[in-house]
């Protein structure tokens, strides 16, 4: 039996390795929604937030690109509607639109013969199909995050690309070996999934996080 | 607990018996003394048959209690799953500390022949013995000329050890030694690997003074933690080359089948191979090829590669090949394009890929060699184009004017040229400790040419193609930046 931790659960708990988030937070209703985004300025993203949801974006239970405080309410309101009762919802994250066109995927899986193992590859839509995915095993050392860096082969989108920056593979690598220190101190950890990892501004960001443990292990 | 005598007394054995020796040709029993007799192997060889029926004109035993004492160290053991229990206790009584078992009919087939493996595996623990396999086709130890097995070739003795899932594999890499001739020095098949597997037989290479790179077939592992940790301290030590079967969907069904172990996720066990420095090949060929390599090579210091080509459009693509590799072409520095310009006409290149646009003499070849091996920019040298003279002088000396017109005369000079054109390259790479790839199809196509006859000479490996040999040394290039990552941080 395994069970996820909240997105909200599990950027807490994975920034405590070192994993870097946009700034959030996390909404009980939509006048705190409206407050954070008047402070944030800019487009919002809004997303339903619960233990149990782990498809979000195809629920519906994503809004992006979110403009003005009326927008704002109505749909974290919207969301909080949506939310079923075994969901555990906890209430709407928000956070300001990240902007970048290079999407990554990064985490954790455990294999049934080489137990757990970092992976990082191509994200975005097109990431099964095209399949740029490199694995090591955890624990990694800083020689081997950068070797799976440079065993991607996509190598020209860590370049400067179409206007955006190049990408900080130093951060790169950080937030591998993030991944791979997580692995080993979480108890009963069965994945972690970072999709996607945006590159802003030339550094890795995660918008979105989900931590899969035993269901024992749960803590609450 | 497996010990350095147990392997001793398997690759190194003084004495030898074949356990179930047969007098029929087609049968294991017979095959294995046939290989055994037939070697050279200078240990004396018994060999039992229950009827005492003489064997390739040699008289048997009965059974294992009737040889004598504390002479034999290994047996060849090709007799029915059901009497080896027995077997191997008179066995242990003799004073025999390594089993290599034949017999089929344990873990491979269902549940009752895993419980006789667990069984047997349990027992020779408690003789003291190593078993290799059951269901192996045997090992070879070209130090003790000794052909222990159940299929061909005897390889010519080299350095390369050979460890395999599968006994097939064993034959695929022998024989491309016995064409390359880049030798093997020990090699085994571990069947069932019921006591020991192919990680056990890594470590015992990587401290055999015979053995500089280990050579595995794999199709998977039990236990992947304690695999990986074990082979990385083998890589630590000693260059490993692996290709694994079940690789894909459909290779991993047939691989559950084939050894009853399961295969795992491929980008998993790539992934391991790097991060524990091991060279992972895609094919039996490539494999062959960086074990060769590593075998016979100095390792590169650096990524910067020159290539030396009689003509252009070898040095074309060799120079295509090393795009996605770690290896650059180096720019030729300006003192090393003046010494060319000194020695050949001007139309050669005038970079890398250096192409002498067939402006060599028979004195100029040599010294550009020379000079492009030795200097300081460069750390490795491909050389294409040898051969080309003495194939030439192949077709004449087979032609009907042979010997007559001054053929016999012009013949000898091509073989002679080529002969010395490798040994200059060699003999500048063995000097200034650098390597030097000599590639040619000439190697598959023709091995009796002057330059692959004078590569073999030099116990180096004629590369099939430039493609390949720049493949071998960009795996080469990557351990050594391996090594180097635990210098790095340990100096941190």
């Amino acid at each position: 039996m395994s069970t996820t931790l909240s997105e909200s659960d599990s950027k807490t708990l994975l920034s405590g390795f070192g994993v870097r988030f946009l700034p959030e937070s996390l909404a009980t209703g939509p006048a705190d929604a409206v407050a954070f985004a008047a402070q944030c300025g800019g487009p919002m993203a809004l997303k339903l937030c619960g233990a149990n949801i782990a498809h979000k974006s195809e629920r519906g239970l994503v809004h992006l690109g979110v403009v003005g405080a009326d927008a704002v309410s109505r749909s974290c309101q919207e969301l909080l509607d949506a939310a079923r009762p075994e969901d555990n919802a906890t209430g709407v994250l928000i956070a300001p639109m990240a902007i970048g066109l290079r999407e990554f995927i990064a985490g954790i899986s455990v294999d049934p013969v080489f137990g757990p193992t970092v992976v990082f590859g191509l994200g975005g839509v097109l990431a099964e199909a095209i399949a740029d995915v490199t694995v090591r095993l955890a624990p990694l050392r800083r020689y081997d995050a950068f070797d799976m860096l440079h065993s991607l082969r996509s190598q020209s989108l860590f370049g400067p690309f179409r206007g955006e920056p190049a990408v900080d593979l130093e951060a790169l690598a950080d937030l591998l070996c993030a991944l791979s220190a997580a692995s080993s101190q979480i108890e009963g950890l069965i994945s972690i999934d970072l999709n996607p990892v945006m590159i802003v501004d030339g550094s890795p960001v995660a918008l979105d996080a989900l931590v899969e443990v035993t269901a024992a292990d749960v803590v609450s | 607990m497996i010990s350095t005598e147990h392997f001793t007394a398997l690759f190194d054995p003084r004495a030898i018996v074949v356990a179930g020796a047969s007098t029929h040709p087609g049968k294991f029993g017979f095959v294995a003394l046939h290989n055994i007799l037939s070697c050279g192997y200078s240990g004396e060889v018994f060999a039992t048959n229950r009827e005492r029926a003489e064997v390739l004109g040699r008289s048997t035993f009965a059974d294992l209690t009737e040889i004598p004492d504390g002479v034999v160290d290994l047996v060849f053991v090709c007799t029915p799953a059901a009497s080896n229990p027995e077997l191997l206790r008179q066995a242990a009584s003799k004073g025999i500390r390594a089993a290599f078992i034949a017999s089929a009919g344990y873990g491979e087939s269902g549940e009752d022949g895993r419980r006789l493996q667990s069984d047997l595996v349990d027992l020779a623990n408690e003789l003291d013995m190593v078993i290799v396999g059951p269901n192996g086709q045997g090992l070879i130890s070209t130090p003790s000329s000794l052909c222990a097995q159940i299929v061909a070739p005897f390889p010519p003795a080299g350095r390369i050890g050979i460890a395999s899932q599968s006994g097939n594999f064993v034959s695929s890499f022998m024989n491309l030694s016995r064409q390359s001739g880049v030798g093997v020095s020990r090699a085994i098949s571990v069947g069932n690997a019921a006591q020991v597997g192919v990680i056990d037989m890594l470590e015992y290479y990587a401290d055999d003074p015979e053995t500089a790179v280990g050579l595995v077939y794999l199709e998977g592992v039990p236990d992947g933690r304690e695999f990986a940790k074990r082979l990385e301290a083998v890589c630590r030590r000693m260059p490993v080359v692996i290709v694994k079967g079940g690789a894909s969907g459909s290779g991993a069904k047939a691989a559950a089948s084939h050894t009853g172990s399961l295969a795992t996720d491929d980008r998993v066990f790539d992934g391991m191979c790097r991060q524990v420095g091991a060279s992972r090949a895609s094919s039996v060929a490539e494999a062959f090829d960086l074990a060769a390599a590593f075998a016979t090579l100095p390792a590169p210091s650096g990524p910067r590669l020159a290539i030396v080509t009689t003509v252009g459009g070898w040095g074309v693509l060799a120079a295509d090949a090393t795009s996605n590799t770690s290896l650059e072409l180096v720019d030729l520095p300006d003192d090393l394009r003046t010494t060319l310009d000194g020695l050949l006409p001007p139309r050669w290149s005038r970079n890398n890929p250096i192409d002498l646009a067939g402006g060599e003499t028979k004195d100029t070849v040599p010294a550009v060699l020379d000079a492009v091996v030795r200097h300081l920019d460069v750390d490795a040298t491909l050389v294409l184009g040898m051969g080309i003279q003495s194939n030439q002088g192949r077709l004449e000396r087979e032609g009907p004017f042979y010997p007559d017109h001054g053929l016999e005369r012009i013949v000898a000079f091509h073989d002679r040229q080529d002969s010395r054109y490798v040994e200059v390259a060699l003999a500048a790479s063995a000097a200034s400790n650098k390597p030097v790839l000599i590639a040619s199809e000439l190697a598959v196509a023709d091995p009796s040419n002057a330059a692959v006859s004078a590569v073999r000479e030099a116990d180096r490996y004629c590369f099939p193609s430039a493609e390949r040999a720049v493949k071998a040394l960009h795996f080469m290039y990557e351990r050594e930046r391996w090594l180097a990552s635990f210098a790095s941080e340990s100096s941190n």
